[in-house]
Formats: C-alpha cells, structure tokens, sequence
C-alpha cells in the first residue's frame, strides 16, 4: 500500500516534470493523448470493468461534451467551461436515456445495444445540419487565454490542463472503488441475482455507474474539441475510439484503477508512432499490433498487465 | 414472540401449463425454523422465489409483518428484512471473504468504515476470522454456502431464507449446518429452510411442510409429518406405502 503511493507519487512528479523536459510538441503531443485516453479509460472502466457492462457506446458522450461545448462556444460566444458543464449534463442525460432500456438487457446485448446508440449518434451528428453535419465545426479563434481554452504558441497548458483532469479521474476512481457504489458495481458484474438478493436495486447503480463514466468522458470531449479546434462526427464518436476504449482496459487490467492507465502508455504511443511513421497508408497497423498483444496477453496474462505488477504481491 | 410474521395466503404459480404451487397457505411465527420438504419437481424452489419476489406468483397473497409483498422486487424483500440463498451458491467469487459479507453490510451501514466493522463482526460471527482476505471462489462448498448465509445475516434480516443449505454437505459439516442455524435462531432469526437431508432438518425444524407437485399435503412438527400418509406415499410411492401399511414396524 505504501509502496503504491510512493510509486504514484513518482509518477505524477514524472508527469508534472515531463514538459519541462522535453521542449518539443511531438512528445508534449503524445503524453497528451496518452492522458486524454487513459482518464476515458478510467471512465470506461467504470461502467466497463468494474460493472462489467461493456459499451460499446462511450464515443457518443465524448461527442456530446465536444459538440456542447462547441455549438455553445461558435453560436453563442459561451466559455468552453461552461460547455464542459453543459456537455456533462447531457452525457448524464444521454446515459440515463440509453441506460434505462438498454440495462434490462444482459451481457452481450447490453454491448450490441449501446453499439447502435453509438451509431445512431454518428448518424445524427452527420446530417444535423445546425451541428455543421459532415463538414464538423470549426472553433473561432480567439486570443490565448484560460477563459477561453485556447492556447496557439505552446501546447504546455493543454498538457497541464489535461493532467489535472487526468489526476481528477483517478482520483473519482479511487474514491469510487471504496464506497459502497464501487462495491456495489463489483457484486453487480460477478452475479446480478446474487446482488439483488442483498438488497441492490442493480438498475439504479448501473445507472449511477454510467453517469459517472459519461461524465468524465464528457469532460474529455470538451478537451479534445479546444484541443484540436476543429470536430466532425468520426473524429468524436466514431465506434473505433468506443472499441479502443475497451481495449485500452482489456490490456491493462479490467475493473483495475491503474488498468487503463497502463494500457494507455502502451497503446497511445504505438498509435501516435504508426501514424507519424506510415501515415494514412499505415492505419490500423496499430491495431494490428493489440491484437497481437490481447491473443498474446489472453494467453500469458488474462488480468492484463496489470498483472505483472501486483504478481508475488497481495492483492 | 410475534406470531404470524409471514404468511403464505393462496399462493399459485403457473409457468404456461405447468402449476408449480397451488393455492398454498401457511404462516411462520417469529422465532421459528420452518422446514420445507417435498419430492423432487414438489415446487420448493418455486415457493422459496415467490417468496422472496424473484418470481410473481399470479395469484395470492404475501404478508410479511402485514404487509402485501407478493408485487415487490427481490432488492425490496431484502430492503425489509427478508434474506435468502441460493440453491447453487451465488457468492461473489473473484472477491474476498470480508468483500462478499461487506456487500451485505452495506445495506444498512453506508460509510466503507461501517460496513467494514459489521463484517469483521459478522465473519467472526461464522467462523472466517481466519479466511477473510481469501478469495471466496477458493474456498470448500460447505465453506461458500456459509459465507452465503453469513453475507444475508450481514443484511441485518429478520427472516432467513435457506434454500438446499445441507445438499452435497459431509455428515460433520451437516451437523456442523444445524448448530449453526440454532445459532441464528437463538439471536432471534426466523428461518425457512428448503432441504432434502432429512437427517439434517428434522431434529431442527419446529414444523416441516411438504409439498408435493406443487400441492401442500401436510403440515406439522417432524414427527407428525414422517408418520403422514400421504407424505409416505409421496415419498416412496403408492406400491411401498401398501406394502408398509401391512407391516407394522417403524420406517427408519
């Protein structure tokens, strides 16, 4: 326990530190991502691996959050934080809308479920033509400031702003995995009936769950929309980020705070090197590699990676 | 001692053609241990989900402490202090002992810190104090059908549900089982048992209701019901309950 702190502690220093040290955008970039993915992922894992309902859906609030926030920020001149705020109040909408249905089903169907809630989404977004449909929305530029979420010369307070929502994930994890909800999630994803026979209403807390996972995703399409200045449907709720969500968490350890973390320190960067090596013509080489690395790990390490880390010690 | 704690007013469940209980009637005082017996397919199970409301039944009525429960969910029933089992274990396997009985504690102690206590307590309570950071799949059957028990105790009911408690249990753990439910009556729990071990639930049971396809046949203490006809008959069939009605000597 303590060595674990004293580890995370390094880490985070490592992180605060990072920039400092390399001066360059291309690694500030990658650690950005590597943070962006590894706070969704710890919101995936949320309803994903700790309830064990898998979405397939979790691009969508992604797309809300970076949607809200922009049509809020290019129609009405709002601060894109107050789109965060605004962006988190519809994922929780979202959520509850496609909960309430979609968690009468069970495994499988859940995950097909929310696949085509995902879709229909994407579908909407592309034809609606007051959200900009295909062509996206571009995000006016305005002077660099906090206010305003837009920083041109140096990519150094993206990289802060994104590491403390990074921490903040972590930290809604850790409390999460503690309280009572977190127990709950547990007891509801090994044996629903077994849940319900110690008195867990196990529609309200998957529903609760998946609030929260909307929210930091949400949170993180904010982000990403100031981030890039420029959002269309498949760049914010295309299937593939639900799927590479999942993966994120499958390689590092389902249901484990640090999971996604550790799977997003390795997929991001393999991601991020692909594309600059191989350009388009290289895309989904990344993706080839996971795979290897999920049949690899499925035999070798079925907890995810994760795994090596705790082996030999308690759990 | 508070009379008529349940009662089981008409209940009948159907599944398409199949009557799986038929209007049965019964009561449970505070305090006591109820036997449910009956042939394979008699509708125990059945009865025990009506219940504890993982089925409806589609007609009649459940009172608990006078009021209807028969509409109500499973979580409700356990919210108002009715735990159960499960035939074949539902223990939370992937976690710990002390996780599984914290599950049940959270009912009613919200705080980690609570909830904690109540389980340490309870898990004492049971004889885990030694396993508590063990993972629950590990452990022996009649260890996880324990902890079964104790993680509902945990959920502070006044009425325990125990469904096959003694099923695929050793003579030892079986006597072990019996000592330990006369504990929980002693710190004044209620409790209904579905059991075929006969050698386990008879010295226990203050009175025993056998069912049979889905009817109730009889109804009361031990040796009243082993000495019923038609509890014989359902047992061992028509053919030896004639022969045995010529032969005078005792079953054993």
């Amino acid at each position: 326990m303590k060595k674990g702190l004293i580890a995370l502690i390094i880490f985070l220093g490592a992180l605060v530190a990072f920039p400092l040290i390399f001066q360059d955008p291309f690694p500030r970039h990658t650690l950005i991502m590597i943070m962006l993915y590894a706070a969704m992922g710890i919101g995936w894992n949320i309803i994903g691996g700790y309830t064990g309902q898998v979405s397939f859906g979790n691009a969508a609030f992604f797309g809300v959050g970076a949607y809200a926030t922009a049509i809020m920020l290019v129609n009405f001149g709002i601060t894109p934080w107050l789109g965060m705020l605004v962006g988190c109040v519809f994922s929780v909408a979202l959520a509850i809308i496609v909960g309430y249905p979609c968690f009468r089903l069970q495994g499988h169907y859940f995950a097909i479920a929310t696949i085509a809630v995902g879709e229909i989404m994407l579908l909407v977004f592309t034809n609606w033509e007051y959200a900009g449909a295909a062509v996206g929305i571009y995000m006016p530029i305005l002077p660099e400031s906090f206010m305003n979420f837009e920083f041109h010369t140096s990519k150094l307070p993206y990289y802060y702003i994104i590491l403390v929502i990074f921490v903040a994930a972590i930290g809604v994890c850790w409390f999460f995995e503690r309280s009572r909800l977190g127990y709950y999630c547990r007891a509801i994803k090994e044996d629903p009936d077994g849940a319900r026979s110690l008195g867990i209403n196990i529609q309200r807390y998957k529903m609760i769950a998946f609030s929260i996972s909307a929210i930091i995703t949400s949170i993180c399409g904010t982000f990403y929309a100031q981030y890039v200045l420029y959002i269309h449907p498949t760049s914010t709720m295309d299937l593939m980020m639900s799927i590479q969500l999942c993966i994120i968490c499958l390689i590092g350890g389902l249901g484990k705070l640090y999971g996604p973390v550790i799977g997003a320190f390795v997929f991001i960067p393999l991601t991020e090197l692909t594309r600059v090596y191989l350009g388009s013509e290289g895309q989904g080489v990344d993706l080839m590699i996971y795979s290897m690395l999920i049949i690899i790990l499925a035999i070798w390490r079925p907890q995810g990676l994760w795994a090596i880390f705790t082996k030999g010690t308690a759990k | 001692m508070k009379k008529d704690l349940l009662i089981i007013d008409n209940i009948t469940k159907r599944f398409g053609g199949l009557l799986a209980n038929q209007n049965i009637s019964f009561s449970i005082d505070e305090g006591e241990i109820i036997g449910l017996i009956g042939p394979n397919g008699a509708g125990k199970s059945t009865l025990f989900n009506c219940i504890s409301c993982y089925y409806n039944s589609n007609s009649g009525k459940i009172l608990f402490n006078g009021t209807d429960i028969s509409r109500k969910t499973p979580e409700a029933i356990c919210q108002m202090g009715i735990g159960r089992t499960f035939q074949l274990v539902r223990i939370f396997k992937e976690m710990t002992v002390l996780e599984n009985i914290m599950i049940g504690a959270f009912l009613k102690h919200a705080k980690q810190g609570d909830a904690t206590a109540k389980a340490e307590e309870t898990a004492n309570l049971f004889g885990f104090t030694e396993k508590l950071s063990l993972e629950a799949g590990s452990l022996t059957i009649s260890d996880q059908k324990r902890l079964e028990v104790a993680r509902a105790f945990a959920t502070e009911p006044k009425i325990l549900l125990l469904d096959e408690m003694m099923a695929g249990l050793n003579i030892q753990e079986v006597r072990e089982t019996t000592d330990l439910i006369l504990k929980l009556r002693g710190m004044g729990l209620t409790l209904v048992l579905v059991e075929h071990v006969m050698e386990g639930i008879m010295p226990i049971a203050n009175r025993v209701i056998v069912l049979d396809y889905g009817l109730k046949i009889a109804e009361g203490t031990p040796e009243e019901v082993v000495n019923n006809e038609k509890v014989i008959e359902a047992y061992f069939g028509k053919k030896y309950h004639a022969k045995r009605r010529g032969n005078t000597a005792p079953l054993q």
